[in-house]
């Protein structure tokens, strides 16, 4: 196993860096510039400066190797100098957004806290709901409350976020206002008036995002349920006078969890992504914001390090996805 | 009539009292929504209006403008003038008195060096200034004495309040920029998110592009201001959700620019909760013609360029008849309702430079198509489009990706179908259109287009800057990389020439009488500048915010320092 852990981390090393460099050139070469957003008062030789000053004009393998340094040497050398008191990156140049001539990670530092508040939870909260809809969807197939669940997974599924957030928006806060629409990140939750504050301003971006998550898990829960429960193993359990429980709950859930942990896996990188939509909707200001700003604002260094730390993710959890085959099921063996 | 004023006139007063009476900070937190985050609060690494405006509640200039457009001094004891001896009667110098007892957010002393710095910081050649244009033609900053700033020009300025003046052109402190000139300018993130100022507020908070918490200035120089002990300028979102924030669920006092469709204004207005506030400025939407064919059959470097003028729209009689059938009441309506106003002028304001000119308001279908006839353009094959010499009259108007402008695409490309002219549209990414990328077929600048469509402005209340950008001199063309103002690559020699009077006239009414004449040779005589709309400005406000005034001339938040609870 650790063998192959290790193999798969040295494989993943040059794959990353073919990912870097291919986020860098097709970002780069996007059409648009950060020119668009300087206003037309400014005059052409101002505009020239300004842009100059953000070094837009140097060549693209510059700028790459540049970020390459600054992404895997400083940056890694700010963050332990911020944990240890040391000065190893001293005052070298970090990657500065050109938008904002912020360091980029500070401000993903910045959004992180919102989005894993509200996009982990909504996740966490799918998770605990779609599973026991889709076992209980399953062994209770045709039913009505397979066929609701059905009616549910389809609707939370198929209507977007952008919808549903509005929908929410319109009846829970305007109409009844008993939500704000507008997250507050400055909210310190330090005794329960600010963590009912917390809770309320959660509700409706988590509801939203907890059923259209909820939805696709669900139904690959119910699917693999069913497959499962048809099989010859679960005869010979239920001849052998296992109850009930114990059948479904451990011989055939263990084994229809292999393709939803896949899912659910493959899922946990959207959390750092955000929810670009739902958070735009909502004010929240998490990552999703960040990257849909920098792309309005043609911020490229903050597109490129957020596009690859999304790569990073994805190969990442890929990885741990491989791993929980094998303590899931025994017979997966990688040496 | 007399009742009701007088009524009006004692709730106003009622609706001011409070402020008669406040205290600094008596009036607790004040939410203010900017949809469009603010990224930096130094106005001079960014141009953006949301990072000039969220900077202007911190740093300020020795002036500013008020509501009508006038200068008014904020730092200094008064506006200099040639009449008071502040500027000097060959207009090369202007002198500006600091007030006495001036205090930095941090106790120290506001003096003239702090002013020299500033220039210096700003026309440092390394450092790519967003707001260098505010200090052109400068040729020395001096500290005259601890309270005394001595500005000289290298030729007589007829508006010498550029510099320091409006919230794009702030006074920052020396000592805590001292480090930050040069190529150092962005790298000095603490100092550029959390400026040392002297507005009503200082920044005890700022998360990037998210939300800026502030508190009030404990040295304003006013001790009574502000009635807000702190300020939570909030960004994210869109316009439509600030809006409702203020205007239906109340959770916001303050809403920068909801420019939403207008029949989600008037929604929005039965909310109760708060109101729209509007001002118009110099914001113009208008459709520009290209004086130069922009063929692709002609070789790149010879499309829209001035050595081939356009077969069509040469000819003044066509443009006019395409202005001529446009309603531009209905494009109002339909784009922008209370945030809109049809217009002929190119400057539409301040009021003293516009010119009287409404004759393009009404449209006329009829007269149009007579003109057309009249220039020889006539439907000879009976396809519903008029030709000439074999040539059809057909054109292509290209914009940015908007909602609003692909409305008033469509609305347009009726009115001359009607007309009798073929119209293809095109729509460009707006990165992309105003970008500025000379290898980019699809910027404005390059124009490879007959007509195309955006809308521009002036900064502050001068318009002599914005009038001279279409010298002959300023055509973009492949020799300058595509970088000049000229976009319609107008070249009049009496234009130039008039220009360069009003660069050198002092007199206000002759400066007013100038620019009105040059405006309508750019609109009314040429029909090269063919203005559709004057957009305004439109924020929201909560019924419990009181003493706000809408300036377009300055930042929004001009006058925070006036704000207070309505109880």
């Amino acid at each position: 196993m650790l063998t192959f852990i290790i193999r798969r981390i040295l494989f993943a090393i040059p794959t990353l860096l073919l990912i870097s460099f291919v986020i860098f050139f097709i970002v780069d070469k996007a059409p648009g510039g950060p020119g668009a957003n300087i206003p037309l008062t400014i005059p052409p030789d101002v505009r020239a400066k300004i842009l100059e000053s953000m070094g837009v004009n140097d060549p693209l393998m510059v700028r790459y190797v540049l970020w390459l340094k600054q992404f895997f040497l400083i940056e890694p050398g700010h963050l332990i100098d911020s944990w240890l008191g040391t000065d190893w990156a001293g005052d070298a140049q970090r990657i500065l957004s050109w938008e904002s001539r912020s360091p980029v990670f500070d401000v993903i530092a910045d959004r992180i806290p919102q989005t894993f508040t509200v996009v982990g939870t909504a996740y966490l909260l799918a998770i605990l709901i779609a599973v026991p809809i889709g076992v209980y969807s399953a062994y209770r197939q045709y039913s009505w409350f397979d066929q609701l669940g059905t009616f549910v997974a389809l609707v939370g599924y198929s209507v977007p976020t952008f919808f549903t957030g509005f929908l929410v928006i319109v009846v829970f806060a305007i109409n009844l206002q008993w939500f704000p629409t507008i997250y507050d990140t400055t909210l310190q939750v330090t005794d329960w008036a600010s963590f009912w504050k917390q809770l309320r301003q959660m509700a409706m971006p988590v509801a939203v995002l907890a059923l259209f998550n909820a939805a696709e898990i669900s139904r690959f829960t119910r699917a693999a349920m069913l497959e499962n429960l048809s099989q010859d193993y679960v005869r010979t359990a239920r001849a052998k006078g296992l109850g009930e429980r114990a059948v479904v709950l451990k011989h055939v859930l263990r084994n229809s969890m292999i393709p939803v942990v896949t899912v659910i896996a493959l899922g946990i990188p959207n959390i750092f992504g955000g929810a670009i939509i739902t958070e735009t909707l909502f004010a929240i200001n998490g990552i999703g914001s960040a990257v849909i700003g920098a792309i309005k604002a043609n911020d490229l260094p903050m597109l490129q390090t957020l596009t690859f730390i999304f790569a990073v993710l994805i190969v990442l959890f890929n990885l741990i996805a491989d791993i929980l085959y094998g303590i899931l099921d025994p017979r997966i063996r990688y040496d | 009539m007399t009742l009701r004023t007088t009524l009006l006139g004692a709730a106003a007063v009622m609706a001011l009292a409070p402020a008669a009476f406040a205290e600094r900070g008596a009036d607790g937190n004040v939410n203010v929504l900017y949809w469009q985050a603010p990224s930096i609060m130094n106005p001079y690494l960014s141009s953006g209006t949301k990072d000039v405006e969220a900077g202007s509640l911190v740093v300020e200039g020795l002036a500013g403008f008020n509501e009508v457009g006038e200068v008014i001094p904020r730092l200094a004891v008064e506006i200099p003038t040639v009449e008071n001896g502040g500027v000097s009667a060959d207009l090369t110098t202007i002198t500006w008195k600091l007030q006495p007892g001036l205090l930095w957010s941090d106790g120290t002393p506001v003096t003239a060096a702090d002013a020299v710095f500033t220039w210096q910081y700003c026309t440092d050649e390394a450092g790519g200034c967003a707001q260098a244009a505010r200090y052109e033609g400068i040729s020395t900053v001096e500290a005259v004495d601890d309270l005394t700033v001595k500005i000289t020009f290298a030729a007589p300025k007829p508006n010498p309040y550029q510099a320091f003046v409006g919230g794009t052109s702030p006074i920052l402190q020396a000592a805590q920029f001292k480090d930050c000139t040069g190529t150092k300018m962005a790298e000095c993130t603490a100092q550029n998110n959390a400026p040392i100022g002297t507005g009503p507020f200082m920044v005890t908070d700022f998360k990037v592009n998210d939300v800026v918490t502030l508190a009030a200035n404990p040295n304003y120089r006013d001790p009574a201001k502000p009635a807000f002990a702190t300020m939570t300028l909030k960004g994210g979102g869109d316009a439509a959700a600030a809006a409702r924030a203020v205007m239906e669920t109340g959770e916001f006092d303050y809403a920068w620019n909801t420019q939403i469709a207008p029949d989600m204004q008037a929604a929005m207005a039965g909310g109760g909760k708060g109101v729209f506030v509007n001002g118009f400025g110099t914001l113009v939407e208008r459709i520009e013609m290209n004086m130069t064919d922009p063929s692709p059959e002609l070789a790149e470097g010879m499309r829209s360029t001035s050595a081939h003028p356009h077969p069509i729209l040469s000819d003044i009689k066509v443009r006019m008849a395409l202005s001529m059938a446009i309603d531009r009441q209905l494009l109002v309506d339909v784009g922008y309702g209370a945030a809109g106003r049809p217009t002929c002028n190119l400057v539409p304001a301040p009021e003293m430079f516009a010119s009287d000119n409404t004759g393009c308001i009404p449209q006329q279908m009829d007269a149009a198509k007579a003109l057309l006839d009249e220039a020889g353009w006539v439907d000879s094959d009976a396809d519903g489009i008029r030709d000439k010499d074999g040539k059809k009259l057909a054109i292509l108007y290209q914009s940015s990706v908007n909602p609003v402008r692909q409305d008033f695409q469509a609305l347009v490309k009726g009115w001359w179908n009607e007309l009798g002219v073929e119209v293809e549209l095109k729509q460009i990414d707006a990165s992309i259109f105003f970008g500025g990328d000379p290898a980019s077929p699809d910027t404005f600048q390059k124009f490879y287009a007959d007509v195309e469509m955006y809308a521009n402005n002036f900064d502050g209340t001068d318009p002599e800057p914005y009038l001279a950008q279409y010298l002959c001199d300023k055509i973009p063309g492949p020799d300058n990389q595509w970088q000049g103002e000229n976009i319609n690559r107008f070249c009049d020699p009496a234009y130039d020439a008039l220009v360069a009077e009003l660069g050198q006239t002092a007199d206000m009414a002759k400066r007013a009488e100038i620019a009105k004449k040059l405006n309508d040779m750019l609109t009314k005589d040429s029909f090269v500048v063919v203005p559709l709309v004057d957009r305004g400005r439109l924020s929201a406000h909560g019924n419990t915010l009181g003493g706000v005034v809408l300036n377009v001339w300055d930042t929004e938040l001009w006058n925070a320092q006036d704000w207070f609870r309505v109880k």
